[in-house]
């Protein structure tokens, strides 16, 4: 049935097309040429799952007809310049190492708790955020090391962060689950899965409210929500595709489909294992992408951030991905079919990118060599700055609480709690 | 063995509104508690320790002059304007939203239908649907996009229908609305408002009569405050709009169409202070929502038998104000709890904790907490009435009390 009324404010462009009681045109946008990729039957999670042959023939930039056909439009033939290569190259390297050197330390005994690393994924990442401007907003999970380094935050801040100093991102006070920064928008790190999305929604709702009711000008932030397979069976990822795609809101649900979830094979889990079908059942585009090959990741990002900032609404992508390390450091990755495995590692988006940008002759061994080199000494100089930040002193306790800390309330002498001098220092009785 | 002295005459004016309904709720006046009208007559009142039986008591009190004199509502009653506490919670959105366009709200019914209990009648019209909006029935998901519109620049007011709705949401109340603000490391705030009727109704049924105050109280980093009079209604509406903190407001079903004159002036209350009711001396009787018109009815009979209870309304569940509860307690050292919540772990548990572990050496006798039953409200009208505290306990248990 139509949106409600003609009161409602519609978004400034209102392509006929988008009306939820039709069926929008995007629902095959791009080709999905990995359709019935990896699993053509309900398969039981022990056996052998043979991927499709068309995705493992040519492991490197197998670009969608789509993009095959812009290539013959265009004057150049490649997807992207070597400033851009470059730079993805470096955003996912970075993203790579530095989960490793958090392996690292957590096996040094630097950081502790529940840590989960991105290893692998990191074309989605690299390749939907570096779309973004330092304005729109990332929402993530507790797997979100990356997220936020691709965003902005500076590799000492996270490094520290996950030391619980207190020149960490959050004080030391959230951990590696809850990466905040309010200065480059990420709005967490969430450690309940599905927990962020309705935050995304929100933070795509501020954005179509400041540009329809506070009538700010060029206030067309785009919200990035990722999530994984896992969160798809859960209730609030639907509601919130109902609401965002009601109302148009400026966000992107990226789906980073690992196919695990812990020990919970996405088959065995899902009625309807393809999540991209489930955006047009809400009206919205539902695309499903390689997410091992960064290139590709691109040309979907940025047809569906734009769209988003167009104001025609959400767009749901289904990214393929795989993590080669387990659900977390403390997971023994037992489950997992080691040729399952072995199958991915073959598709490791950075040796993809390193290949891509050799073969068009982009960059050289020696410049890819340098971005080596200058990360390991970034991350160097970031774990050092971590090891040497102090803890966070007592008097931190008590601190963020509450924004107005009137919120302790009145204590038996009358004053407020927040104006006992113990409360500085961590001590007040509250 | 303690002699006290006792002043005795407070009298409680009522208003003379008759368009309550015949649920025979008290109106306390706002500034009824004056006792310019108190005709002091003093007298001695021994005590023994605890004498449970409490017969032989009465024998030994002199009955004053305590009769409920009709006293005019001592400000100047002209001024002012009256409306029904639903209209003040109205008016009191309404103004906070003219005042800062950020302030939108978001609920079921909120908009076109103008919110179930009219709290936001014609604000849709006035303000557009994107300012009063109108969401599905998903409440985690519109609570979380609250909090999330919250972090991101504005002041969002989540209306539950009925707050048992809000159970639903409790994943995002606790874990991001209460804590975000302190996994961020303080950088993003929540100035989020969660409001809405809960309480125990007219035979509404177990889940439409929840008081979800119980539930909420541990959560870390919100705070929370009940509504009474058109009055405070709607000053603890524009305090929680304005505060940074994220305030959940619980509001009674019974008390949408209680009548009461406010000024015209702007006014906007502390959330974290306790209302004056009715002072006195014998015994602190501490309550909130609609337990307050129950004890005003029950001080209405203990005044008339000699007893001079003080009364206070909490108004502000968490924190508590020890300041004006201590006080109180410093007085008259005996203290009963009225409340609606159930027994197991509600407020009134929390409260006694907290006023034994700060007040201790003051207290007589201890502390009384009177609550509903833990029991699932039956849908039968003398079920229901016995699941809630009335008058007649209260009566009770202060004549207990005060041996």
């Amino acid at each position: 049935m139509s949106l409600s009324a003609t009161k409602f404010v519609h978004p400034i462009t209102t392509p006929p097309s988008t009306r939820s009681s039709d069926k929008p045109l995007f629902s095959t946008f791009f080709g999905s040429n990995h359709t019935k990729l990896r699993f053509n039957k309900p398969i039981v999670a022990a056996q052998r799952r043979s991927s499709s042959a068309a995705s493992t023939s040519s492991p490197v930039v197998a670009v969608s007809d789509v993009v095959k056909e812009k290539k013959l439009k265009s004057a150049s033939n490649l997807l992207i310049t070597k400033e851009e290569g470059l730079v993805l190259y470096e955003d996912m390297i970075l993203g790579r190492f530095f989960e490793d050197m958090c392996a690292q330390m957590y096996y040094r005994g630097k950081m502790f708790g529940f840590v989960h690393l991105y290893n692998g994924q990191e074309a989605v990442s690299t390749g939907f955020i570096k779309f973004l401007k330092k304005e729109d907003y990332v929402v993530s999970t507790y797997r979100d090391h990356v997220h936020a380094l691709s965003k902005g935050v500076p590799a000492r801040e996270v490094m520290s962060e996950l030391f619980g100093k207190a020149t960490g991102c959050c004080r030391g006070q959230g951990g590696s689950m809850h990466m905040f920064s309010k200065q480059f928008n990420l709005l967490g790190g969430f450690a309940f899965i599905g927990e962020g999305i309705p935050v995304a929604t929100g933070a795509a709702f501020s954005s179509k409210y400041r540009r329809e009711v506070l009538k700010e000008p060029g206030a067309d932030e785009v919200t990035l929500a990722f999530f994984g397979d896992g969160t798809c069976n859960n209730g609030q990822f639907y509601e919130c595709l109902n609401m965002a795609a009601l109302w148009k809101l400026p966000i992107v649900f990226v789906v980073e489909n690992n196919l695990w979830a812990i020990g919970m094979s996405h088959l065995r889990a899902t009625s309807d294992p393809q999540i991209w079908k489930k955006g047009p059942a809400f009206g919205m585009p539902g695309i499903h992408v390689d997410g091992m090959d960064v290139l590709k990741v691109r040309e979907v990002a940025k047809e569906a951030i734009e769209r988003a900032r167009r104001g025609e609404g959400p767009t749901l992508v289904e990214c393929e991905t795989y993590r080669f390390r387990g659900h977390s450091l403390a997971d023994p990755d037992e489950l997992r079919d080691p040729a399952e495995k072995a199958h991915y590692a073959g598709r490791d988006p950075i040796t993809a990118l390193k290949k891509y940008l050799f073969d068009n002759k982009l960059a050289s061994e020696q410049e890819l060599k340098a971005i080596d080199k200058k990360i390991e000494e970034l991350l160097d100089d970031a774990v050092e700055f971590a090891d040497e930040s102090p803890l966070p002193p007592r008097s931190q306790l008590l601190e963020n609480v509450f924004a107005d800390p009137k919120g302790f309330g009145i204590g038996p002498d009358g004053k407020y709690r927040c104006e006992d001098p113990k409360f500085t220092q961590g001590t007040a009785h509250v | 063995m303690a002699t006290l002295f006792q002043g005795v005459g407070a009298v409680t004016p009522f208003s003379a509104s008759s368009s309550l309904d015949s649920n025979k709720l008290l109106l306390p006046s706002r500034k009824s508690l004056s006792i310019s009208d108190s005709r002091g007559s003093i007298f001695v009142y021994r005590s023994d320790a605890l004498n449970l039986k409490a017969a032989t008591r009465k024998q030994d009190l002199l009955i004053p002059n305590a009769v409920a004199t009709k006293g005019e509502t001592s400000t100047s009653a002209k001024s002012g304007h009256e409306l029904l506490l639903f209209e003040a919670l109205h008016e009191g959105l309404e103004e906070e939203m003219e005042r800062d366009p950020r302030v939108c709200v978001m609920g079921e019914d909120v908009g076109h239908y103008g919110g179930s209990y009219k709290v936001t009648k014609g604000l849709a019209e006035k303000y557009g649907d994107l300012r009063v909006l109108d969401t599905p029935i998903a409440e985690n998901s519109f609570t979380g996009m609250g909090i999330g519109a919250a972090m991101t620049g504005l002041r969002p007011i989540v209306e539950g229908m009925n707050m048992g709705f809000l159970l639903l949401a409790f994943n995002q109340i606790s874990n991001n609305c209460g804590m975000l603000h302190y996994t961020s490391g303080g950088q993003f705030t929540i100035p989020i408002v969660i409001r809405g009727p809960g309480g125990v109704g007219r035979q509404l049924g177990a889940e439409h009569s929840q008081r979800l105050e119980s539930y909420f109280q541990s959560i870390p980093g919100i705070q929370m405050v009940a509504c009474s009079t058109p009055y405070n209604a709607k000053g603890l509406m524009k305090a929680a709009i304005r505060s940074e903190n994220p305030v959940i407001l619980f509001e009674h079903v019974l008390l949408y169409n209680l009548k009461e004159r406010i000024p015209d002036e702007e006014y906007v209350l502390s959330l974290e202070e306790a209302e004056m009711v009715r002072p006195g001396e014998h015994i602190t009787i501490l309550t909130y929502s609609r337990m307050r018109y129950h004890v005003m009815q029950a001080a209405k009979t203990l005044v008339n038998k000699g007893y001079d209870p003080e009364v206070i309304d909490i108004r502000s569940l968490k924190p508590f104000d020890l300041y004006t509860i201590g006080c109180s307690v410093k007085k008259t050292h005996r203290v009963l709890i009225v409340e609606e919540c159930m027994r197991t772990g509600g407020i009134g548990a929390s409260l006694t904790a907290a006023i034994t572990e700060n007040f201790h050496d003051y207290l007589d006798a201890p502390i009384v907490c009177l609550s509903s039953q833990d029991v699932p409200t039956p849908y039968a009208g003398t079920l229901e009435e016995w699941t809630v505290v009335q008058p007649a306990q209260i009566v009770s248990a202060v004549e207990q009390l005060c041996q």
